[in-house]
């Protein structure tokens, strides 16, 4: 065994961090020059590409790109319609999966297992299998709008919300959860004559915190970066949402410094977000994986 | 036996079937859906009713034969051969526009390779779709072990009692809450062929001898190059599982491997390792199904070219059932990629099985 003096101890600090900030420079480099590039007049930004320039903010430095993506595109509807549509979706999703979970972790009924087994096993489904038919389906279902009945669901809000507000992950998550609360609780509450529905909502909820974090999180990454459904279902400019709105920007001869401005003012939220939040992010990804 | 203060059938079904209604309405339902479709001809708009037609979706999708061509000959019997001296074979078009082979009619060439004097060739119904076939599982092999393998070094590495080791970890994962369709779009310009960040970086790093590449206008490296794309932005995603797996590992099962005097490796393989089994089966599973639904990439990136060097089963779907409406072509890729998923996620669980 070799022998551990302070000074090669010292060496293999050093040693150690080195791997671990060369390997953070891989990860961090490409974000850090499209936040540059956004602010940086074209000609400049290419020229740039070849030296370190590319990652600092030097040179002639203006908010020009986000002015003119502005223009080239309706930005603030599309961010608009993505805060909508990953909101409500997140919000219904916490609700009806918690009650459902809550159901099949509480309450004996007839079914219940059955139900459970067949709500995991479409956890096997990717839903890219199931986008050709379910596209179909929604453009034949009805809809009691302020017109009355009408038929099909294709270029609107709820086609974007309602197919992705249950989940068989979201319910398995509370379902885990709701196990390893103390079932004494629930029980006292019983004996005292609350309804289910009230130990739902003022028992069972208000213990739930880490767990609707966990479930809000990975929905709202999944919702805010969809892409595929909404393309293929909205052809409306009025109900497009950002990641759709990219294409806008795709063309022969692309404007790169808009389209950084473009990835940056749609990034830069959720990046925000995840730098304060960052431990519930990452425990969410973590737990879907400790028990499956 | 339920106590009694649990048994409530009424509110049980109640509470779960808004959950359970949308799931069945929104995946079940199209799931099934999509096997009943890809046996009809339907579209999303059309004038005619549907119908049934069996399984000819299937078969123009994945009908594949092999034909031998004999070289063509002059009248002494002589093979003919062209100005490089290359043998000359008759047209392919010869055999499948032929009314004397109905069976091939409509057939293209995939591929061919030399058998003797003859050619062998390999004649697809559907050649663009046998290459998205390829390329995806050629996507598959290759981004889950690797993707899953350096998951599990920066785990090891995140893994490690450090100060400040938090902020590695938490920028490791930064990718990772990055749309797919963001990342692409960045790494379009980062692939660039004249202007490219990838270029010119490995032109500084070899001091002006590296000759630009054109990464993703090019055949040979246009997957590679989005498939390095994609493990980088989704490995920070794996890592953390693994993370959770080896936090799992007791302590002092590493405490008595020290006290054994067992080295690095040693301690990995025979305390680690099993105790990331599970870890293992689920990182490996979730990455295949994640993989084998690539699309945003070529969507954004490339558009299934060039060459169609990076079509993809998912990106075939799509653009059968959306852009052309063909529901019925779109539904039958559909249920070709769920097999296919369903296959290899049974290989790999019986592979990676309890022994």
């Amino acid at each position: 065994m070799a022998v551990i003096t302070p000074d090669n101890r010292g060496l293999r600090l050093v040693v150690r961090y080195a791997v671990l900030t060369l390997i953070a420079i891989i990860f961090i480099f490409p974000l850090l020059f499209m936040g540059m590039s956004s602010l940086k007049p074209d000609q400049q930004l290419l020229a740039d590409t070849s030296s370190l320039r590319a990652f600092l903010p030097v040179g002639d430095l203006s908010l020009e790109n986000y002015r003119e993506a502005f223009e080239r595109a309706p930005v603030g509807l599309f961010v608009f319609n993505s805060v909508l549509v990953t909101g409500t979706t997140v919000l219904l999703s916490l609700a009806i999966c918690s009650l459902a979970a809550f159901s099949f972790t509480y309450l004996e009924w007839r079914g219940r297992g059955l139900i459970l087994s067949i709500i995991l096993a479409t956890l096997i489904i990717p839903f890219e299998t199931i986008a050709i038919p379910l596209l179909l389906l929604v453009s034949k279902l009805p809809w009691i709008g302020f017109e009355g009945l009408e038929w099909g669901w294709l270029n609107s809000y709820r086609v974007q919300i309602i197919p992705w507000i249950a989940d068989g992950l979201t319910i398995f998550l509370f379902v885990q959860y709701f196990k390893d609360l103390p079932r004494e609780l629930i029980e006292a509450a019983r004996v005292e004559g609350a309804s289910w529905f009230q130990i739902y909502y003022k028992v069972v909820m208000p213990l739930a915190g880490p767990v609707l974090a966990t479930a809000a999180i990975l929905k709202f990454l999944v919702m805010y970066n969809q892409y595929l459904w909404p393309l293929i279902v909205v052809q409306q400019e009025s109900y497009r949402p950002v990641m759709v709105g990219l294409q806008y920007f795709f063309q022969l001869n692309i404007a790169w410094g808009e389209v950084m401005a473009y990835l940056t003012l749609i990034t830069v939220p959720v990046l925000a977000f995840y730098l304060v939040l960052q431990r519930a992010f990452i425990a969410s990804i973590a737990s879907t994986g400790v028990k499956g | 036996m339920a106590s009694k203060l649990t048994r409530s059938t009424g509110a049980g079904w109640a509470f779960a079937l808004p959950g359970f209604g949308l799931i069945a309405l929104f995946i079940i339902v199209p799931f099934f859906f999509a096997f009943g479709l890809s046996l009809t001809n339907q579209r999303l708009i059309s004038p005619n009713p549907t119908e049934y037609v069996g399984f000819e979706n299937y078969r123009d999708l994945l009908s594949l034969s092999v034909i031998t061509l004999e070289p063509e000959r002059d009248d002494s019997g002589a093979v003919i051969r062209d100005e490089d001296g290359e043998i000359e074979y008759p047209r392919v078009r010869t055999i499948t526009r032929s009314d004397d082979f109905p069976q091939y009619r409509g057939m293209r060439e995939w591929f061919r390779w030399q058998s003797g004097d003859n050619a062998r060739v390999v004649i697809a119904s559907d050649v663009v779709f046998m290459k998205a076939l390829v390329n995806t599982l050629m996507f598959v092999l290759v981004v889950a072990p690797v993707q899953g393998g350096l998951a599990l070094i920066l785990a090891l590495l995140i893994n490690q009692k450090l100060r400040g080791i938090n902020i590695y970890r938490a920028i490791y994962f930064m990718p990772v809450v990055v749309s797919i369709v963001v990342v692409s779009l960045l790494w379009r310009f980062i692939y660039d062929g004249n202007d490219g960040l990838l270029n010119n970086l490995l032109s500084a790093i070899t001091f002006g001898g590296w000759q630009p590449v054109d990464w993703l206008g090019n055949p040979d490296t246009a997957l590679g190059s989005i498939m390095a794309m994609s493990i980088w932005q989704a490995v920070g995603f794996h890592m953390v599982i693994w993370l959770s797996g080896l936090q799992t590992i007791s302590p002092t099962l590493y405490e008595a491997a020290e006290i054994e005097g067992a080295s690095k490796w040693q301690t990995f393989r025979y305390v680690t390792w099993p105790g990331l089994r599970n870890t293992a089966v689920l990182v490996l599973i979730v990455i295949t199904m994640q993989a084998f639904a690539l699309f945003a990439q070529i969507d954004v990136m490339t558009n299934g070219g060039p060459l169609d060097s990076t079509q993809t089963v998912v990106f075939q779907a799509v653009e059968r059932g959306y852009g052309k409406q063909d529901i019925s072509g779109g539904s039958t890729i559909s249920v070709i990629l769920f097999l296919l998923v369903l296959t290899i996620s049974l290989i790999q669980r019986w592979l990676t099985r309890e022994k």
